[in-house]
């Protein structure tokens, strides 16, 4: 996907944080902050940040013993680097404990996700899925508000076996420090490429297992989508690069932005949905009225554009600039000149 | 993100979670808006109780004493705020970090990965890492999913167009939507129609643009033995599934080759060379023929008839709308 999807990082993102963060060193004692960051999916540096902003906080008092203790010389060393392996430690928070009830939208999502499990479960699973299926439905229901499960279905797409080998295969290429190649799909050129990466960490975001790896054909680190991988080939040769520090949720798998055209579409009616599938700077009627709307988004790659117009065909066409609307023409063309030829 | 933001954030819940009684708007205000004239005061303070309560945070509206002027006051009770108790088996822990990957769809993928932090939070050793058996996906491609989904959750009425087969443009629909539910490889809403006056369910992937919701949350309750699955299966038409033949060049259309019931290589296609293979697609309705076209030249539709049209149908009405 070119388009950039939207979702900085905000205050109360990181209130949640803060409000998981306090509990989860209330209940273990002498956590070291990389564990703890694994622990909590965010990076050790925005566990010392969130810990630089706990620190300005506590009971209403205004005096220095109503602030939250953090001990932030174990993690900060006096030059200003991250000790990994300093213990956190935070106090005065008591009042903090207990992380926040699950939200309806978590019960419910979590509810869903372990019912798709079971369906799919053999006995054993089965009985440990209604086990935690009873201790989260009780917990979401001892609160004032009933939790309603919103969703209800059955997975639609099986477990993927093909998935689960290239898993194993990629993590006994990490722990013996080989290269691999990959078979690699491309979306948004329809196509499969062959390259080489030194592969780092396998990684989960947004329900999809990553590989985060260093690619020697872009010279820079890339994610790789597992479900994306047609082909792995493991190599003798060693890997050469190191990783390149954790990288965050949002960042990182959206590159290449800087250089992204402003390209303004008309999109009628039943192409409208892209405004809601795609982060867009800008949307306003078009002149022509109708229900048509002209939005702008950027666009890193002409051919990710391409697609797109033509899964909307023959609803959406480009405004500004109009030479990005030449590739689509010709495909539009060359697509047609197969059923009518001569016609084109 | 500002530092300043997140710690007035944070010293607003410390201070009406750790009052036993509701907290004066006014000695809020003396406490952390100090500097804020009235104005300020009153956007800053709205906005941050809303951003509270956004992630979850209970945060009770009261007053403060009969005595007084109604002066409004604010609190969090601790037992409303706090997950209860919850412990976690090794082996439950384990479920638990897989059924945070069954989502595919983003909001919902990131609600579990929520959970699971507070689960973590409250003492559980969560591996998502752990159990490396196979596991099912969920997703949810259709662009109002989320809209319809916070509505069920809010129990909020939603308005929306929507396009019936048969019908030359869509209309215009009240609905109080229950759940939504997944049927047969498609998301559908199902709720009391206000309209119709009955309980009806609505394709998703035919609500034409924007859904609003409108009204006050907790407008109705959900019957409490709804079984929105049930309602699916017995209101849902049976959905037909479409056999395609396809040739698609060499190297192109991978997902396409990914469901194909058979590939049958050295095609001559239509531009008369041997680089293309025959592809035969099985697939529940709908959709197919957007991905076909996604392809452009790359992939050419024998059968059946009816998507072979509608691909020529849509390219001319392209070209011939450029042209224009």
């Amino acid at each position: 996907m070119s388009a950039v999807p939207g979702g900085a990082a905000t205050s109360k993102e990181q209130v949640a944080r803060l409000l998981a963060l306090v509990p989860y060193f209330h209940a273990r004692e002498s956590v070291r902050l990389a564990e703890a960051a694994a622990d909590l999916g965010v990076t050790p540096e925005q566990v010392v940040k969130d810990l630089k902003v706990l620190f300005m906080c506590g009971l209403p008092g205004g005096y220095p013993d109503d602030l939250i203790d953090v001990d932030l010389d174990a993690l900060v060393s006096s030059d200003g680097k991250l000790v990994r392996d300093g213990v956190v430690r935070i106090g005065n928070a008591d009042y903090l404990t207990r992380p926040m009830r699950l939200t309806p939208t978590e019960a419910s999502a979590m509810i869903v996700a372990l019912r798709a499990l079971r369906a799919g479960a053999d006995g054993e699973t089965t009985e440990i899925v209604d086990r935690v299926l009873g201790k989260l439905e009780s917990a979401a229901a001892g609160g004032g508000a009933t939790t309603a499960v919103a969703v209800h279905a059955t997975p639609d797409v099986e477990p993927d076996p093909r998935e689960q080998t290239m898993r194993t295969t990629l993590a006994e290429a990490i722990s013996h420090g080989v290269q691999v190649t990959l078979d690699y799909y491309v979306p948004a050129r329809d196509e499969v490429s062959r390259r080489v990466v030194d592969p780092h960490e396998l990684s989960q975001r947004a329900g999809y297992t990553y590989l985060d790896a260093y690619c020697h054909a872009a010279e820079a680190p890339r994610s790789f989508r597992l479900d994306r991988i047609a082909e792995i080939e493991v190599s003798p040769t060693p890997i050469s690069t190191e990783r390149q520090g954790p990288r965050s949720l949002e960042d990182g798998l959206f590159s290449g932005t800087d250089n992204a055209t402003l390209v303004t579409l008309r999109l009628q009616a039943p192409a409208r949905w892209v405004v809601e599938y795609y982060s867009v700077e800008e949307v306003r009627p078009a002149p022509e009225g109708g229900g048509a709307i002209d939005v702008d988004l950027r666009v890193a790659d002409e051919r990710w554009l391409t697609r797109l117009l033509l899964r909307l065909a023959p609803h959406a066409e480009v405004v500004h600039p109009t030479t990005f609307g030449a590739e689509f023409t010709a495909a539009a063309q060359a697509t047609l000149a197969w059923y009518r030829p001569g016609s084109a | 993100m500002s530092a300043a933001k997140t710690e007035r954030l944070m010293n607003l819940l410390i201070m009406l979670l750790v009052q036993r009684h509701f907290v004066a708007k006014s000695r809020i205000r003396e406490i952390l808006y100090a500097d804020a004239s009235d104005d300020a005061f009153e956007r800053m303070f709205d906005r941050d109780k809303e951003e509270l309560r956004s992630i979850g945070v209970p945060i009770e509206l009261g007053s403060i004493d009969a005595y007084f002027d109604d002066e409004p006051g604010y609190r969090i009770q601790p037992d409303e705020f706090a997950l209860p108790e919850i412990s976690l088996e090794p082996d439950e822990a384990a479920v638990v970090g897989l059924a945070s990957r069954v989502w595919q769809h983003q909001r919902l993928a990131r609600a579990t990965t929520e959970a699971v932090r507070k689960l973590t939070a409250s003492g559980a050793d969560i591996d998502v890492t752990a159990l490396e058996i196979a596991q099912p996906r969920l997703s949810a491609d259709e662009p109002t999913f989320d809209v319809f989904f916070e509505a069920v959750i809010e129990r909020r009425e939603v308005r929306f167009d929507y396009w019936r087969t048969g019908q030359d443009a869509p209309s215009r629909r009240r609905l109080q939507p229950w759940g939504v539910t997944r049927y047969s490889g498609r998301w559908y809403v199902v709720g009391f129609d206000l309209d119709r006056a009955d309980e009806r369910i609505f394709r998703l992937s035919r609500v034409q643009g924007a859904v609003s919701k409108v009204g006050e949350p907790g407008a109705y309750e959900v019957p409490a033995d709804l079984d929105a699955a049930a309602v699916a299966r017995r209101l849902a038409p049976t959905p037909h599934r479409v056999r395609a033949v396809v040739l698609a060049q060499v190297g192109a259309a991978t997902p396409l080759r990914r469901d194909a019931v058979s590939v049958e290589t050295g095609v001559t296609g239509p531009d008369g060379s041997d680089g293309w293979d025959r592809l035969i697609i099985d697939r529940a309705g709908g959709g197919i023929a957007d991905e076909i076209c996604s392809f452009g030249p790359a992939v050419y539709v024998e059968a059946p008839p009816e998507l072979r049209e509608s691909v020529i149908e849509r390219m001319a009405a392209s070209v011939e709308g450029l042209a224009r």
